[in-house]
């Protein structure tokens, strides 16, 4: 169809928007760049992950490293020796995985580091488009997969914030015991009201009335799926303070407060 | 009595360019009435497609200050007269005249998706039971009024031009509303990935933001087409399932 026959297709950036449409995506850009930079800087570190019975959660689960609590031992022989080591490098791909494939990241990053487009009505940078019906971005469609691995990690997060509960043995509450529990929280929000989740637990029927479980279960999921946005920066906020809060405690840098 | 510059775009398939008008505004005016008055008293030769004036009818859609809107349902309050308002038409629809596009390609499209087929009746007087529950879902869908304000805003037709491969967010919600019917059971999977390459839709969410109706177009339907795609294409668990327990879509 010939389209566009009012007017020519508009440059990059071009719009006749009056609002601060660039303020969103630019938004995103820092909040996001900012996220990978520490992210991949304190996975990196390799140390200052735990304090008393805080792990942090960009290490866990921690297959390898530290001999005492590592769950399969010792940095491995077959390790590269030119590779930096860190317990990290063996588990942070998979939640990665999980938010770069995310429904709302997609949509996010799409406009926010491609341009595509920088925000809606506004010109693009490029003509061509295959979106993401072939390679590389029709591998988006691997998120479920990711999402099983996240719903795993969420049950490890979650016995990380119990663990947290038990100093030397005795009950007890540290405000890092809360940081650890409010990551849980956040995670379990932005984890279960996964689109995919949706789909995968009622959304692919037809007559969900028919399936009381999996018709609860999709209300559920939907509901959270509402405010996936809000769940999806919090717990991307949230889970890198936690990391930085174990970090500054093991330091020696923050006191870890004791509120029983 | 206040008074607003309207700048709007005046021409045909051959060109054209902004214009402006300079009209009285009172108190709850909406851009429509401004056009409206502009057209009776300044440029009766102005094109407009409107009906209802209710947001209801979804044909006086246009670009105002340069965001896809229904002209009736947008206030004068909303917006800033300090700097002229910009009326134009559609971008992504060949325009006829002035703010006058055409839509024929819609309607042709339309046609080329797989209509409704409902299961064989449940009674015997030849009629169907269906919970609320399954149709409410549906019944969102059913609110769109065809203001095709989506697909104008939809950077894959509208900067791609990739009219002749996806259908946009208007017919993905139209697809969505037969796929999920309680009662449908045709197959419409194999379009969707192929000839309406739903694939092309990388979720920007822009149509969701236009819609006067406020259909969450990319969550409830566009992003659950999508994922039944994948159960059928690109999932090799569910492909094993399958195997095992039968096409069960319920």
């Amino acid at each position: 169809m010939d389209a566009l026959g009012a007017t020519q297709r508009r440059g990059f950036g071009q719009t006749l928007r009056r609002d601060l449409w660039w303020v969103q995506p630019v938004v995103v850009f820092l909040g996001l760049s900012a996220f990978v930079v520490y992210a991949t800087w304190a996975a990196l570190q390799g140390d200052h992950y735990r304090f008393g019975p805080y792990l942090s959660p960009f290490y866990s689960p921690e297959l390898f490293g530290d001999p005492l609590h590592a769950w399969l031992g010792a940095k491995p022989s077959w390790y590269p020796g030119w590779l930096i080591f860190s317990p990290a490098i063996f588990i942070l791909w998979a939640p990665g995985g999980f938010r770069l494939t995310c429904y709302y990241y997609r949509g996010a990053y799409y406009k926010a580091f491609w341009a595509d487009p920088p925000s809606c009505s506004v010109g693009e940078p490029r003509q061509r488009y295959r979106g993401e019906r072939s390679f590389p971005l029709i591998l988006q469609n691997v998120h479920r997969y990711f999402l099983y691995l996240a719903l795993v990690f969420l049950v490890i997060l979650a016995h990380d914030a119990w663990d947290a509960m038990w100093f030397d043995g005795k009950f007890g509450i540290g405000v890092g015991t809360l940081v650890l529990t409010t990551n849980v929280i956040l995670l379990g929000g932005y984890t279960l009201g996964c689109h995919s989740l949706r789909h995968l637990v009622g959304g692919f029927m037809d007559r969900l009335s028919r399936s009381p479980v999996r018709r609860q279960a999709y209300a559920c999921v939907s509901c959270l799926n509402a405010a996936h946005m809000k769940w999806a920066w919090m717990s991307l906020f949230w889970v890198a303070f936690s990391d930085l809060y174990v970090r500054l405690c093991a330091m020696g840098v923050w006191k870890d407060w004791r509120i029983l | 009595m206040a008074k607003a510059t309207f700048r709007i775009w005046r021409g045909d398939a051959k060109g054209g360019r902004f214009e402006d008008y300079t009209t009285e505004v009172v108190p709850g005016m909406v851009v429509l009435d401004a056009i409206h008055e502009i057209q009776a008293t300044q440029a009766n030769d102005l094109a407009v497609r409107w009906n209802c004036k209710a947001g209801k009818c979804g044909s006086c859609s246009a670009e105002i200050n340069g965001l896809p809107r229904l002209m009736c349902m947008t206030r004068l309050s909303q917006l800033s007269l300090d700097k002229p308002v910009t009326v134009e038409p559609m971008r992504s629809f060949p325009l006829i005249k002035d703010l006058a596009t055409d839509l024929s390609w819609n309607f042709r499209l339309k046609g080329s998706i797989k209509p409704f087929k409902p299961r064989p009746p449940d009674a015997p007087d030849g009629t169907w039971r269906m919970d609320q529950a399954d149709v409410d879902r549906v019944q969102e869908f059913r609110k769109c009024i065809e203001c095709f304000l989506c697909q104008d805003v939809c950077h894959v037709l509208r900067d791609h031009q990739l009219f002749d491969e996806f259908i946009g967010p208007r017919f993905l919600v139209h697809a969505a509303s037969l796929e999920m019917h309680p009662l449908d059971i045709e197959d419409r999977r194999e379009e969707l990935r192929k000839a309406q390459g739903i694939g092309y839709c990388n979720i920007t969410k822009c149509c969701t933001k236009v819609c006067p109706e406020e259909i969450k177009i990319t969550d409830n339907a566009i992003i659950p087409l999508k994922e039944r795609v994948v159960d059928q294409f690109y999932d090799p668990l569910a492909r094993l399932l399958r195997v095992f327990r039968g096409n069960r879509s319920g």
